[in-house]
């Protein structure tokens, strides 16, 4: 198309005016909107149950993690918050808990079992087969040699209070019942939950 | 229209006109915040960040419990904390969660260019669709609680959406599940002015007289709503505005000055079309012509004698 320059100018003239008027409200209002509100991203996201660790209250908490589990999807998770149906909290929770998403992805969270042998130094991970074996057997050495049958009046004691333990704060009733069992049987009398037993 | 299914628009800035709304029956919502309830935990805080995948950088002590000290793009509300003295030279310290009040009469909204960067949906929620907003800080100006924040990573304004995505699909906002007191409380509107009153007639029977609901008329009301102990002096609350208004200039250049504007080119256009019909361009003639040689031959032979 042939164009001279004044009609050039006329062009160029007519076209700011045309967008001037846009800018100005004269626009088409039904035009096309895009979508607004930002999509919901626990759709299809898999829902878990649990307790939140992080103090002696034990909120209820819901962990969303993606994926709907199948062979192929690994879970991760994108989101917690707090459960509504739990009695403690119904749905609320403290700062920690709401951040606890940021807890579960620190870098800096411990993920394997760590050892420092007598003496040394520095802490080194090592297996949770080793980790157990460890545990197990320094607890059966300590239970053969400090182990109290039966007390000085002769009366059927079955103590063991050298070694103590403490539990998870996040217990059910089921969980601290079997804790109590689990420890129980053994004869330790020394232990405690921050939630309490 | 099929986002428009759930959450029509009632209010889209730079339009004349909003889209016409069909559906009419949705209930407006509001977040009632208690103040005399908080402690200031931040609970809101951490979930609101938690939710909209927000991370501000880690900042320094500035001696305040306000952490960080200003909302900013990642930070949408704040827990302010004010220590006052009342007449019984007491120390009373009022925590406020700062953040977008969803005014019905929105001043950033009002004072924004960009057609639909900011629209008000049925329900009354108050939102910043990014992708329309072209970063030119209007609705900072416009806004009567220096809410809105711009990023400097993408040049976008920021602040609180009431949690849009939650409560479009029937949850209450991040913020308002996590707080542990029963502080910040989400419902209809109506039910919230309903539970401000049963708190109000329980804090004046423990000797606040001046309890009061905090829902400005002079933005029409809001969509966060504060019940305050001292309703006559919202301002002793880290500076919430005891009369909030929008910034005159906005009124002044979205109110009259925009149609005179409108009035103004529609006049130079029309001035200019009865020009071309009545008087026309302006045509050489042969005279003309003949003139314009003369003059260039004088001049020539003036140039070099």
């Amino acid at each position: 198309m042939e164009m001279t320059r004044r009609e050039f100018i006329k062009f160029t003239g007519v076209g700011l005016a045309a967008s001037s008027l846009g800018l100005l409200g004269f626009g088409a209002s039904g035009e096309a909107q895009a979508a607004a509100v930002r999509p919901f991203k626990l759709t299809h996201a898999t829902e878990t149950r649990n307790t939140c660790t992080y103090c002696s209250v034990a909120c209820g908490i819901l962990i969303y993690s993606m994926g709907d589990r199948a062979k192929n999807a690994r879970s991760n998770i994108i989101h917690i918050e707090g459960d509504p149906d739990h009695p403690v909290n119904r749905g609320t929770l403290c700062p920690k808990g709401s951040a606890l998403l940021d807890i579960v992805h620190a870098p800096t969270r411990l993920r394997a079992p760590r050892y420092r042998s007598p003496g040394g130094t520095e802490f080194k991970e090592v297996s949770w087969d080793f980790a157990l074996d460890r545990i197990a057997r320094l607890m059966k050495d300590d239970r053969d040699k400090n182990f109290i049958a039966k007390n000085k009046t002769g009366d059927t004691v079955n103590r063991w209070t050298s070694v103590g333990m403490l539990a998870a704060s996040a217990s059910s009733s089921e969980t601290s019942y079997l804790t109590w069992k689990a420890v129980r049987s053994m004869g330790m009398v020394v232990f405690d939950n921050q939630a309490r037993v | 229209m099929s986002d428009l299914q759930s959450q029509d628009y009632v209010r889209r800035s730079a339009s004349t006109m909003t889209p016409p709304m069909a559906r009419s029956h949705e209930d407006q919502v509001a977040k009632l915040i208690d103040v005399t309830r908080c402690i200031g935990c931040k609970a809101c805080q951490s979930a609101c960040m938690e939710w909209n995948d927000l991370r501000p950088e880690i900042g320094h002590f500035e001696g305040s419990y306000e952490n960080p000290m200003d909302l900013g793009p990642s930070v949408w509300t704040l827990m302010k904390f004010a220590e006052y003295e009342n007449e019984q030279g007491n120390l009373e310290w009022l925590i406020r969660k700062d953040g977008c009040m969803h005014c019905e009469d929105p001043g950033c909204l009002k004072a924004c260019p960009a057609p639909g960067a900011i629209v008000q949906y049925a329900n009354g929620i108050v939102d910043f669709i990014s992708d329309k907003c072209i970063g030119c800080g209007y609705c900072v100006k416009g806004c009567p609680f220096d809410i809105p924040r711009i990023s400097k990573k993408d040049h976008k304004s920021y602040k609180c959406t009431l949690c849009s995505d939650r409560v479009s699909v029937g949850l209450e906002p991040a913020c308002v599940k996590a707080c542990p007191t029963g502080a910040i409380m989400f419902g209809t509107k109506t039910d919230m002015k309903d539970w401000a009153q049963e708190r109000i007639v329980d804090l004046k029977s423990r000797g606040f007289e001046k309890a009061g609901l905090y829902d400005p008329p002079e933005v029409g009301g809001t969509h966060v709503m504060y019940v305050l102990h001292h309703a006559d002096k919202p301002s002793l609350y880290s500076g919430l505005p005891d009369k909030p208004h929008i910034s005159a200039v906005v009124e002044a250049w979205k109110g009259f000055i925009k149609p005179l504007a409108l009035f103004g080119i529609a006049a130079a256009a029309l001035a200019g079309f009865f020009h071309a019909i009545t008087i026309g361009p302006n045509e050489v003639t042969e005279a003309d012509e003949i003139e314009g040689a003369r003059v260039l031959r004088e001049s020539e032979s003036e140039k070099s004698p």
